[in-house]
């Protein structure tokens, strides 16, 4: 698990403060109701965003230096060879006739064809793709079901400083998941689990036993990370006053934390867990490499080896919309779950 | 002679539905040498005066002007004079760099009175305003957060001294200190107001505070001048409704508070 | 910088401190120590599992894994600086470009940064190693530019943050211009938190680094980093799992090294103390000494100092409050006032330590963890009014739960009797159409009326005793009144006694029957709100005097006390 702290740390944007707000007051007046407002201005950011990949992973392949064909087929290639798969990927054109063809071809789901393999690139990635979802979505459920009663209740007792051993046990090994990067958990979890005990298989996809040790190696890490944040928010909310309030009130441990805290830290933690969430999509290269699980994760590193661009281009697009999909889950979260801070956003 | 003038200063915030007019149609003078008190509750646009004053804020219409010189043109000579006026913020904390020693943040009052003192200079005038305010030259070298919140604040006041302001303007000054250090602080504006002949613009939520330091007072709500006059006059006599609510919400020392309906 | 020494010298910061000169040292020597062992092949020796001779074992051409685990420190190190550098360095420039532009071009870089932040840092660093291709060189480039964005959000938000405060407005209206205003003011206080970032974001980057080597697309053979070695470690998990684990161990340590330094030159949480005294399990009796609601002897609260030595805030008070009295405490910042009425109502976070020799409310011992029992009565007998209207309430539930959900729980009322109540309670503090009232959140509420509801909630059980802590302070002269207009309503409809804390003595004396005057933990003087004229005490007779009223002569000079005496420096 390897998320730059201060994408946590850091306060949201200073621009969004204020003159995002007279935009969002604007946006607000021509659509009614904030929450629209929000939601709106959100799908605006991501199509934005996609847009940018677009151009990007176009430009990514004429960026490259020198000749990404030569590079592709190798140096010993015959020139004729050369030509015509410059002539088949259109790289013989004009830079701007390329890129007509190319979002044209994106509007047709023509992505072209792989070089190394000379299937369709679409094709590709509709085989693959099932399979990376399914491992992001069992590992993201896993991560925030299993952080939330650990958070929660490290929290509780972490303030009271009755347990101070084992407060300070649990935390060091939730320090110690988050330290861990995940492609290293994978090669711990086959040296024990697998190689050592000999519970699961170490490779492959299909069964459910295959499945266990790439969603423990996706999940712990993100499910300790998520623990911390629900933790620290935790903490943050049981010294606020209005929590003083409550207790002044005598009201049970229940009614405390699940009433009275709990929906206050709803906002942050889902932020939070939009970052697992985009983290966990990036994992699946790692962890799909180690246990080679035939997704499209595997598929971007053995492409970029290759130099098969058409590949890469797609595999590109397809995590890019990924992780713009995640983070529009996460806002449309946030805009019901916790309409305040959304609209505080807006 | 320096004469502050605010003539039918309009603030606004925000856009279409949630527009709000923070200052509405306000005229003041703060005559040379006078202190002119402004209250009004949190809310009320009294701060906001204070903001377009020194230029924080920029007003919608109407303008300010220090002895005829529009302080909100763009002119050279506009930017001269806004450093004529200066301001004395709420919190004294917040308002000295917490990394920068004091008697560099008061020497940053210097660069406004468009001198350039060599070292020597400005050591000795420095030495000099923190004894004006009753802070040991000696510690000029120390952090503000070795200093109380009093001390803080006369600090702040020494730095706006410093620039050798025409007016001072002192926004809730005292409302963030302890009620002895509050004390302190207004005497020490009052012995200021004596040696300096200083003018004034003091700005309070707190009617008796206000009462104590200025000549005269301007009652302000929802962003309107509701009342002006000579101190007295309008505190023994006040005219606006409201401001009659106000002296009567004030709780006097050791007399049952005044809970009844109007 | 004694703070930084301070914090060096914890067992923590020592560890860290001998941790970073331990990978200094490899990195310095271990290529020159090492170079022999770590590169000699040895075919005979070749891909040994783990034994003593060879810690970690050999690889494929028998070269030992330790040793070449200890030469690949420098180039690790090296390269997660180099890419470090880079984000930091474009991040500060990007930030920097972004804080000074005119608005519009300023709201396009920060989206563009917002952009950018959205993907993760490796399909970021996948896409720039595409341009720069698989090599050392290449994946630096691509790891630092994909840390630029973080790094430029922290710069502009650091920034934006400290462009707002007083001290630069001050600055500015005194002529300072922006370039001076950025080098005095700006620059030096960004500056510590971006040090700590730097240090947390390197061991991000190591991470980064070991990840795309050992994908295969950074460091190349014959050079090796520790994600090189993890790679092909891993090919022989199944037959020398040290291979993989022992430069495994090496990410990890340092990693954790990077982000400990990161945690240890940031600020810390100050630590709690635990209050057990006076909890010895068995429950003392408490004999009932008369009817009085409140009972304190000798209280005494101690907090951890900064310096982690215990410093009592309230040294030895003594309170009585008899059944329907009010009763002010009246004191500056840190007289200990409102500790004490944290200490009575038994709120106190596990921050303070509260030694008494007698604490008790209505024959319950507020030292003890209170029974079912207890607990029922305090939340139906006891009620609390806080500064802050707008924090005291929770913001994500609706007034009427938040005034119901005592009566609830521990008097078993049925919703709609508590609703109805709730709404019976807000009319009594003249809080105008209750039942849409209850309906609301309370960021729909103005302050006064948030502070009116407060006392509401306090009139749901049968109150024996209201503590208010400074609950007007937060307001506005006008509306303080509506507020104590509240309260003595409560009272009069209740009969409940009042604790009022404030620093108001004219509030106080106006409210209360009896004043009990605090300074520095300890009580300097009781006596009747109608003979405050009679004050002895010279602190006492100071805050009297010290504060301006509608009387005060205008002509002379207020007098100082205190503290504030103590401050008047005269040459």
């Amino acid at each position: 698990m390897t998320i730059p702290p201060s994408a946590v740390t850091t306060a949201p944007s200073p621009e969004a403060a204020e003159p995002a707000a007279s935009r969002g007051e604007r946006l607000r007046v021509l659509v009614g109701s904030p929450r629209a407002a929000f939601v709106l201005q959100r799908l605006g950011r991501a199509a934005v965003s996609f847009a940018i990949v677009l151009v990007a992973a176009f430009f990514m392949v004429q960026l490259v230096p020198g000749d990404p064909v030569r590079a592709a087929l190798g140096p010993t290639a015959p020139v004729a060879t050369v030509d015509a798969l410059r002539a088949q990927l259109g790289l013989d054109q004009s830079v701007w006739s390329q890129f007509g063809h190319y979002v044209s071809g994106l509007l047709h789901g023509d992505l072209g064809m792989s070089i190394t393999s000379q299937r369709q690139v679409s094709q590709i990635l509709g085989e693959r793709l099932p399979t990376t979802l399914v491992l992001a979505v069992v590992s993201f459920l896993v991560a925030a079901i299993g952080a939330f009663p650990i958070g929660v209740a490290t929290a509780v007792s972490a303030r009271s400083g009755r347990h101070r051993v084992l407060d300070l046990g649990v935390s060091g090994l939730l320090g110690i998941l988050i330290a861990v990067p995940n492609f290293l958990l994978a090669v711990l979890l086959i040296a024990t689990l697998s190689i050592g005990l000999g519970a699961f298989p170490p490779a492959g996809w299909g069964t459910p036993s295959q499945a266990v040790l790439p969603v423990l190696a996706l999940a712990l890490g993100p499910l300790a990370y998520l623990a911390r944040i629900v933790h620290i928010e935790m903490l943050r909310v049981l010294d606020t006053p209005y929590l003083t309030t409550a207790r002044s009130k005598r009201l049970p441990g229940r009614l405390l934390y699940l009433r009275h805290a709990l929906p206050n830290i709803v906002a942050a933690t889902l932020t939070a867990g939009g970052v697992v969430l985009v983290g966990l999509v990036a994992g699946t290269v790692l962890v799909e490499t180690v246990f080679t699980v035939p997704g499209i994760g595997s598929t971007i590193v053995s492409s970029i080896t290759a130099k098969d661009y058409p590949l890469i281009q797609g595999v590109v697009l397809v995590y890019a919309l990924l992780v713009l999909g995640a983070n529009l889950l996460i806002d449309l979260a946030l805009a019901i779950l916790d309409p305040r801070s959304a609209i505080a956003e807006a | 002679m320096s004469e502050l003038e605010f003539d039918h200063v309009t603030v606004r915030f925000g856009h279409g539905r949630s527009l709000q007019t923070a200052v509405d149609d306000a005229s003041l003078v703060v005559r040379s040498g006078t202190t002119l008190g402004l209250v009004g509750e949190s809310g009320s646009g009294k701060s906001t005066i204070a903001r377009v004053a020194v230029g924080l804020e920029r007003a919608d219409a109407g303008s300010v002007r220090l002895d005829g010189v529009d302080l909100t043109a763009r002119s050279r000579e506009a930017r001269l004079a806004r450093r004529l006026v200066q301001m004395v913020f709420q919190d004294p904390l917040a308002a000295l760099d917490p990394r920068m020693p004091v008697g560099a943040s008061v020497a940053e009052g210097l660069l406004a009175s468009g001198r350039s003192p060599n070292r020597a200079d400005r050591e000795a005038r420095v030495r000099e305003l923190l004894e004006l305010v009753h802070v040991d030259p000696a510690r000029a070298g120390d952090r503000p957060a070795r200093f109380s919140g009093g001390q803080r604040q006369r600090l702040t006041i020494a730095r706006a001294l410093a620039a050798e302001p025409a007016v001072l303007v002192a926004d809730e000054i005292t409302s963030a200190l302890d009620v002895s250090v509050q004390g302190v602080v207004l005497n020490l504006l009052r012995e200021l107001q004596a040696e300096l002949r200083l003018t004034m613009l003091f700005i309070s939520h707190n009617l008796a505070v206000v009462r104590y330091v200025s000549d005269e007072v301007s009652v302000m709500r929802q962003g309107r001048i509701v009342e002006h006059g000579p101190t007295d006059a309008v505190l023994e006599d006040p005219a606006d409704p409201y401001t009659r609510e106000l002296l009567r919400s004030i709780p006097v020392m050791g007399r049952p508070l005044d809970l009844e309906d109007l | 910088m004694t703070g930084l020494r301070r914090t060096l010298l914890t067992p923590q910061g020592v560890a860290v401190l001998a941790g970073l000169v331990l990978v200094a040292l490899a990195a310095a020597l271990g290529p020159v120590l090492l170079e022999h062992a770590a590169t000699t092949r040895n075919i005979a020796d070749r891909q040994l599992p783990a034994s003593w001779a060879h810690p970690f074992g050999t690889d494929e051409l028998g070269r030992d894994l330790l040793a070449r685990t200890v030469v690949a420190t420098r180039l690790s190190v090296l390269l997660t600086l180099g890419a470090a550098g880079i984000s930091v360095a474009g991040g500060v420039v990007l930030g920097v470009v972004a804080a000074v532009l005119p608005r519009a071009a300023r709201r396009l870089v920060t989206a563009f940064i917002d952009i950018m932040l959205s993907f993760p840092w490796l399909l970021l660093a996948l896409f720039f190693s595409v341009i720069w291709g698989a090599t050392a060189r290449g994946a630096m480039l691509a790891i630092g530019f994909a840390g630029i964005p973080v790094f430029a959000r922290l710069v502009s938000t650091l920034t934006a943050a400290v462009a707002t405060t007083d001290y630069v407005h001050a600055a500015r209206l005194l002529g300072s211009s922006s370039g001076r205003t950025a080098v005095r003011h700006v620059l030096p206080n960004i500056l510590p938190p971006l040090v700590v970032n730097t240090a947390a974001h390197a061991s991000v980057t190591l991470l980064s680094f070991a990840a795309l080597s050992f994908l295969g697309l950074g460091v190349q053979p014959p050079e090796y980093d520790w994600g090189r070695l993890l790679n092909e470690g891993s090919k022989r998990i199944y037959t020398a799992p040290m291979a993989a684990i022992g430069p495994g161990i090496a990410i990890v340590l340092t990693g954790v090294l990077f982000s400990l330094l990161g945690e240890l030159l940031s600020q810390s949480r100050p630590r709690t103390v635990h209050a057990v005294t006076a909890q010895d399990g068995s429950s003392r009796p408490v004999p009932a000494e008369g009817d009085a609601v409140v009972e304190v002897t000798d209280l005494r609260v101690s907090f951890r100092g900064d310096d982690g030595t215990l410093v009592q805030r309230v040294r030895g008070v003594d309170l009585t409050i008899a059944p329907g009295e009010v009763v002010g405490i009246v004191g500056e910042s840190g007289s200990g006032k409102s500790v004490t009425a944290m200490a009575v109502a038994g709120l106190l976070g596990p921050e303070a330590l509260v030694e008494s020799e007698r604490l008790v409310f209505r024959g319950i011992d507020m030292t003890r963890r209170p029974s079912a029992a207890e607990r029922r009565r305090l939340g139906l007998e006891e009620a609390m009014i806080f500064q802050d209207p707008l924090s005291s309430l929770n913001p994500a539930l609706t007034v009427g739960r938040q005034l119901t959900e005592a009566s609830e729980t521990h008097a078993g009322t049925s919703h709609a009797a508590a609703s109805a109540r709730a709404a019976e309670a807000l009319s009594l503090v003249r809080i105008p159409d209750p039942p849409r009232r209850l309906r609301q959140l309370p960021h729909e509420l103005s302050g006064g009326m948030r502070q009116r509801a407060m006392i509401a909630t306090g009139l749901m059980g049968t109150p024996r005793l209201i503590i208010a802590d400074e609950p007007t302070t937060a307001l506005d002269v006008t509306v303080q009144r509506q507020v104590m207009r509240a309260l003595r309503d409560a009272r009069e409809q209740t009969g409940a006694a009042i604790l009022l804390i404030s620093h108001d003595i004219a509030l106080v004396s106006g409210f209360c029957d009896r004043i009990v005057v605090m300074r520095d933990g300890v009580v300097v003087e009781r006596l009747a709100a109608d003979r405050l004229g009679e004050a002895e005490h010279p602190y006492t007779r100071g805050l009297i005097a010290c504060v301006p009223d509608m009387r005060t002569d205008r002509s002379r000079a207020l007098p100082v006390i205190g503290v504030a005496a103590q401050e008047e420096v005269l040459p």
